[in-house]
């Protein structure tokens, strides 16, 4: 008897990233903000 | 029945997505990394009492300082004591214990501030934060190994770019929450504390749960391993204990250790030395500016380092670390003569980017050199060398260009020393990598693979 795979779904993958992915984003945005005052 | 931190709870389903790791990991370094932003809270923490100034029982900044490096230190420590732990547990666990420590850290920390005891300060974030940093650095780096073989430097350089950009995140945060907390009476630290506390505590639990092992023998679609070894990637195992008995080992410890102390050589003093090198071309408000875009190529270097070197190995990334480096700290003092800011900008952001990728491709070095094994209780004992470059990149620069002033050297020229001294250790690092060769196989582990 063989057991039953079960693939991960795409949707969930794109929101565990999601979950990581948007704050870091945000604190990207933030520090390259930060960082046009060098070129000012 | 087994419970949900067994290490058999922990091995993932047929079906299960590899792609579902890297978020895992990454919600343990995006928290941890907050450590690097912590200087932050240095001058709020000054005026706990005065408020709107320091009052004379406030803390002195040389208090503060030292939060920061009880914790790295604890970081060290801990990777090094509990890395045979974490292995034999599995990453849930660690995940788990570390989201407990870095959390509760703040939670003591916000006690010590509120008491307005600095010993409690100490012993919250720097005790037992640094211990949740430790072993959350290290408890997902093995499990991504195991899960990307094809591309283990890709792999974990996503999680510790994560622990880089952690600090882009923790820094608008806590200034945003010390705002929102902050009263008349208060700067707003204590609550910013206990807040920034249960967020990381939650986040971090989204790690625990997400993170999987593979079973014993998965491979990746398509993926054949190699039958023999190559130039310097082993086909067996080297046991933790046995590691740390060889010369690779210590030429790895020495390797880390030059390189990350020759960064922090930058890190430390970005914003006075770029200001000092070139008076009257950068305001206060573009040095800001200027840490701010070597906070992005030290984060983006761990990722896009840690990954070539899948293509072109690790050796070779590290002599391309050493030989660049030590031509581009040498070319510093030069530079400043010239008075070219954007041309002391771009060596310092490729610097900074090959620090970032020295310790990102380190996870990937020590698998080639002693198998998978136990590659995180090994890696966990080489952070020891990130703690002594810790105390050792600053004190060296802040030392030497004190000295260089004092002995009437103008201002712009005061750092000249210090650069040349980065470019001789890392000339001690590039002779370490020279001679850098697998390990005599008498050191492999005989028998089944140990769990640590």
């Amino acid at each position: 008897m063989t057991e039953k795979v079960t693939k991960t779904s795409p949707a969930l993958i794109l929101l565990a990233w999601a979950i990581v992915g948007i704050p870091w984003l945000w604190g990207f945005s933030q520090t390259l903000q930060k960082a046009a005052a060098l070129f000012q | 029945m087994p419970s949900f931190f067994d290490r058999s709870s922990q091995i993932a389903k047929p079906g299960f997505s590899r792609w579902l790791v890297p978020p895992a990991a990454l919600a343990i370094h995006l928290c941890i990394g907050q450590a690097y932003a912590f200087s932050v809270f240095k001058l709020p923490m000054t005026k706990l009492i005065g408020v709107t100034a320091s009052a004379p029982d406030d803390w002195k900044q040389s208090e503060l300082g030292w939060i920061f490096s009880i914790a790295i230190v604890f970081l060290g420590l801990s990777a090094a004591v509990f890395g045979r732990w974490v292995e034999s547990g599995g990453p849930r666990r660690a995940m788990f214990v570390a989201a407990c420590c870095f959390g509760g850290g703040f939670l003591v920390a916000a006690l010590g501030v509120q008491l307005h005891n600095i010993w409690i300060v100490y012993l919250g974030y720097g005790v037992l934060g640094g211990i949740g940093l430790g072993i959350g650095y290290i408890s997902p780096v093995s499990t991504l190994i195991k899960w990307f073989p094809d591309r283990p430097g890709m792999a974990t350089g996503m999680a510790i770019m994560g622990f880089g950009g952690g600090a882009m995140i923790a820094s608008p945060l806590s200034l945003m929450l010390m705002k929102f907390y902050a009263t008349p009476q208060s700067v707003g630290v204590t609550q910013t504390f206990v807040t920034m506390g249960a967020i990381y505590f939650l986040v971090m639990m989204f790690g625990v749960f997400l993170v999987r092992l593979p079973a014993d023998g998965w491979k990746p679609d398509g993926f054949v391993p190699r039958a023999v070894a190559g130039t310097m990637i082993t086909v067996g195992n080297v046991s933790v204990d046995q590691a740390f008995k060889t010369r690779q080992f210590w030429q790895l410890w020495l390797v880390l250790c030059m390189n990350v102390t020759a960064g922090i050589g930058i890190l430390e003093t970005a914003s006075p030395m770029i200001q000092e090198m070139f008076p009257g071309h950068v305001t206060a408000a573009a040095a800001g500016g200027f840490v701010g875009l070597l906070s992005i190529f030290n984060m983006a270097g761990r990722f896009v380092w840690s990954s070539t070197s899948d293509y072109i190995g690790r050796r070779n990334t590290y002599m391309i670390f050493f030989t660049l480096g030590i031509l581009l700290y040498a070319s510093i003092p030069s530079i400043g003569h010239m008075g070219s800011v954007p041309l002391f900008v771009a060596v310092c952001v490729i610097l900074l980017s090959m620090y970032g990728g020295g310790f990102a491709t380190i996870p990937a070095y020590l698998k080639d050199v002693f198998g998978t094994m136990h590659v995180g209780a090994i890696h966990g004992r080489l952070l020891t060398a990130w703690s002594v470059a810790g105390v050792l990149g600053p004190v060296l620069v802040n030392y030497i260009r004190d000295y260089q002033l004092a002995q009437g050297v103008a201002k712009p020229d005061a750092y000249n020393v210090t650069m040349y001294l980065m470019a001789v250790l890392l000339m001690v690092g590039f002779v370490s990598n020279w001679f850098m060769k697998p390990v005599d196989t008498r050191h492999l582990y005989q028998g089944e693979p140990l769990k640590a």
